[in-house]
């Protein structure tokens, strides 16, 4: 039940005994009857299935609705731990509002001679429309992921910044409701931060962005692409629990200045759209002309000021991993303070030097695209063949801007259940930040991804990865 | 609410009520069978495909009626728009779109129940399976409804659902009751005194009125009751007179919650006084088929305006 020396176990650090994190719950778990788990660990997926917490994919033939796979031993936390982290992403989340306003006005940063202005002209996710204009309250990333992994007992490092549309907090949520629903005595014993007020957080979060001209308690939509969408549990989930509404591009459109939607009684006003449709098919009038997920005219209501749209328009520039390279930069440009959670060493392949070294030590790297997401187009050099590594070799000479390299990360483990007992598996963390001109607000915990297969550093969920709840202690 | 949302729920009502029809259909057309012998089977079975409305679609497919083509064809066949797999996929994907309107416990009766239903009809149906199968769809409908009663505000997503299953109820009682209508008519049933009372028992099973009816007749068949036990009889939930009650209750909701009343509730007002005022000898009278046919068409307008007071669609 003990890691592999050459990795930290969250459970059982590199030696063999249990951490202090994990001391109740293992404490707990050694009392457990394996035949008892291992029903429980059934039971799960068909909750799963009853509850519907399912995202869709389509085949050649028919759509079908697949679970994440959930595994049952939380991944834990303790609160020295999560204050520490969330100093870091506050930091973090606060300088990248601020890099967006930037990027938007007057470019301070390239100006400065911190970041070159090419990576902007490079990027597809800026936007011209975007340039001189202010959202409300000034706030663009009003929902970031931020992606984090661990190395050892204090190496944490932001893997990926999600200012985006940053997904999976439906899954925190409905990890700990299964956990609880199917260990409610675990809850009795070890004192566990809750998550379950993150859609009210989340209500309240976007209600404080409101436009000026929002009357009343601001309104608030969650725009989905559809019922198709990969998705959809979680934007009806949300919108669900926050008591929004759920809109479709059809029930909305543009009346008397203001995004209106269809209701019984007649179009009414929205004042806050949490859109889950990309920037590309926001307004037909604006971006893509075919599109039939948005809203014709809504661009206009919002440099009008309105309308919210979170998250603004042009904030996935923030998930371009060159732009990433720079954080360190981008951070003390705008704190005017050493970030206190480090990157990933990274390599930009359009450099001359870092090229020459990726080109060297591929065997060794992580090597991505730098506008790819979700696992996707991505070389990790010693689980690769040859021929996969020689692919990328003539990929990077070909377009060298269009990919960074990271040394391949010794992540972290933390135990899973298989039928055998516990077996280590690798992890990353994602909290969810909320943004508004109040404050930023963390929800302690996040979604925890892993790895399920043994010795695999992928955690994507279309990968096949699982996922954890995620337990922040109490103090 | 949305209008969107709003149509979701009604559809979503609709739908469920309609596979639920056809599955007591289904039910009532087995029992028959089972007392019948194999010529007599093939028509009760040809009756079950005609009084569900779908005779053209099984011909296109099947040259002969037998019960496990038919209830094949009902429960699960792609080629059928009408399946019950069908129907039931359309209740859950409606609910799935209307998810933020409906309680938790809605839903996951629903979803639950569409899980098994799935899986039930994944493969053929055969005959010691299909009592049970059958069982599974009307269990769907009663927990669905006992669900929403025992967990949803009375609010607008509630009036709307209310309103899909009792238009919906109203139509599928008067349709089978029209497509047996020349079994029905006094004239026919005076002459024919050798009757068949199976078929009287199964229009009276197919809505689940075959206890109902004995309890209040004493058992005694009879076109003219049987006709005023359906049509008239607001103490029976299956009968278009409780359907009206029922939704005109829940259009005056509506109305309330909106401040205002509109079409379908001035169509609504002239209907139920209509229904309010006839006995069935007028109604035999009339002639059956035209009251029935004029019941559906009004039935449908109601419906209509409905969806076009509370901007079902864009």
């Amino acid at each position: 039940m003990s890691g592999r020396a050459d990795f930290f176990d969250e459970m059982h650090g590199s030696g063999g005994s249990v951490r202090p994190a994990y001391a109740d719950y293992c404490k707990w778990f050694d009392d457990q009857k394996d035949e008892v788990l291992s029903r429980k660990h059934a039971e799960a997926e068909t909750n799963f299935r009853k509850t519907g917490i399912t995202f869709n994919v389509y085949g050649e033939d028919e759509a079908e609705e697949r679970l994440i796979p959930f595994d049952m031993v939380p991944r834990i936390i303790t609160a020295g731990e999560w204050r520490r982290l969330t100093r870091g992403i506050e930091q973090r989340v606060s300088a990248l509002n601020a890099f967006m306003h930037d990027l938007y006005h007057r470019q301070e940063i390239v100006r400065a001679g911190r970041l070159p202005e090419r990576l902007l002209r490079d990027n597809d996710a800026w936007l011209a429309n975007m340039v001189g204009f202010t959202p409300p309250g000034g706030v663009y990333t009003h929902i970031v992921g931020i992606d984090l992994v661990r190395t050892g007992p204090d190496d944490f490092y932001v893997l990926e910044d999600n200012a985006r549309t940053p997904s999976g907090v439906s899954y925190m949520l409905e990890n700990r409701e299964s956990m609880m629903a199917m260990f409610p005595e675990l809850f009795m014993r070890v004192p566990v931060e809750s998550v379950s007020d993150y859609p009210r957080r989340l209500a309240a979060s976007l209600a404080a962005c409101a436009p000026n001209c929002a009357e009343g308690r601001p309104r608030v939509a969650v725009l989905t692409p559809g019922i198709y969408n990969s998705a959809y549990f979680e934007h009806a989930f949300l919108a669900d629990q926050m008591g929004a509404e759920l809109v479709e591009g059809s029930d909305l459109r543009v009346v008397d200045g203001r995004v209106a939607m269809r209701t019984t009684r007649g179009y009414e006003p929205v004042d806050v759209i949490y859109r889950r449709v990309d920037d590309e098919f926001l307004d037909p009038l604006t971006f893509n002309p075919d599109s039939v997920l948005g809203v014709p005219g809504i661009m206009d209501v919002y440099r009008a000021g309105g309308i919210t749209i979170a998250n603004a328009p042009g904030t996935g520039v923030c998930d371009d991993k060159a732009i990433y390279s720079f954080m360190p930069e981008i951070v003390e440009f705008y704190t005017g303070e050493k970030p206190l959670l480090p990157n990933v060493e990274t390599w930009r392949c359009a450099d001359d030097d870092s090229r020459k070294y990726v080109l060297d030590n591929l065997e060794e790297l992580v090597v991505k695209e730098v506008h790819g997401s979700g696992g996707y187009g991505m070389l990790v050099g010693p689980a690769s063949t040859k021929a996969k590594i020689e692919e990328f070799r003539t990929k990077i000479k070909e377009r060298p801007e269009n990919y960074i390299a990271q040394p391949t990360l010794s992540l972290s483990t933390c135990p899973i259940f298989t039928d055998s007992g516990l077996a280590p598996r690798h992890v990353d963390l994602r909290p969810f930040v909320l943004v508004s001109p109040e404050k930023i607000d963390i929800t302690p915990g996040g979604l925890t991804r892993v790895a399920l297969e043994e010795g695999s550093l992928v955690v994507n969920s279309s990968q096949g990865g699982g996922t954890k709840d995620t337990w922040v202690l109490k103090d | 609410m949305l209008g969107r949302t709003a149509n979701g729920l009604f559809w979503m009502f609709r739908y469920l009520e309609r596979a639920e029809n056809f599955a007591r259909l289904l039910d009532a057309g087995l029992r028959l069978a089972l007392t019948r012998d194999l010529t007599t089977a093939e028509e009760e079975w040809r009756s079950v495909i005609e009084t569900a409305g779908q005779r053209q679609s099984y011909e296109a497919k099947h040259a002969t009626y037998t019960g496990m083509q038919v209830w094949n064809f009902m429960l699960r066949d792609k080629e059928n728009p009408s399946s019950i797999l069908f129907m039931f996929g359309q209740v859950r994907q409606n609910a799935r779109l209307a998810r933020n309107a409906i309680s938790s416990e809605l839903w996951e009766a629903i979803n639950t129940n569409w899980l098994e239903i799935d899986e039930q009809l994944k493969e053929p149906v055969a005959e010691n399976r299909v009592l049970e199968t059958v069982a599974t769809i009307r269990r769907a409908g009663t927990l669905a409804h006992g669900a929403m009663a025992g967990s949803m505000i009375r609010e607008e997503p509630y009036h709307f659902g209310r309103c899909g299953t009792f238009i919906e109820r109203a139509d599928s009682i008067a349709r089978i009751l029209d497509m047996k209508y020349y079994l029905l008519l006094p004239s026919l049933s005076y002459v024919g005194s050798s009757l068949d009372t199976g078929q009287w028992d199964q229009v009276l099973r197919s809505v689940s009125g075959d206890r109902a009816y004995r309890w209040i007749n004493a058992a005694r068949i009879d076109a003219r009751r049987i006709c005023e036990f359906l049509i008239l009889d607001d103490r029976f939930p299956r009968s278009l007179a409780y359907c009206y009650t029922l939704l005109r209750e829940n259009l005056a909701a509506l109305a309330q919650l909106h401040g205002a009343e509109g079409e379908s509730n001035a169509l609504m007002r002239s209907a139920d006084q209509r229904l309010a005022d006839l006995t069935i000898d007028d109604i035999f009278d009339q002639g059956l088929h035209e009251f029935l046919i004029e019941f559906t068409g009004k039935n449908a307008a109601i419906a209509s305006a409905i969806s076009d007071d509370y901007r079902f669609l864009a």
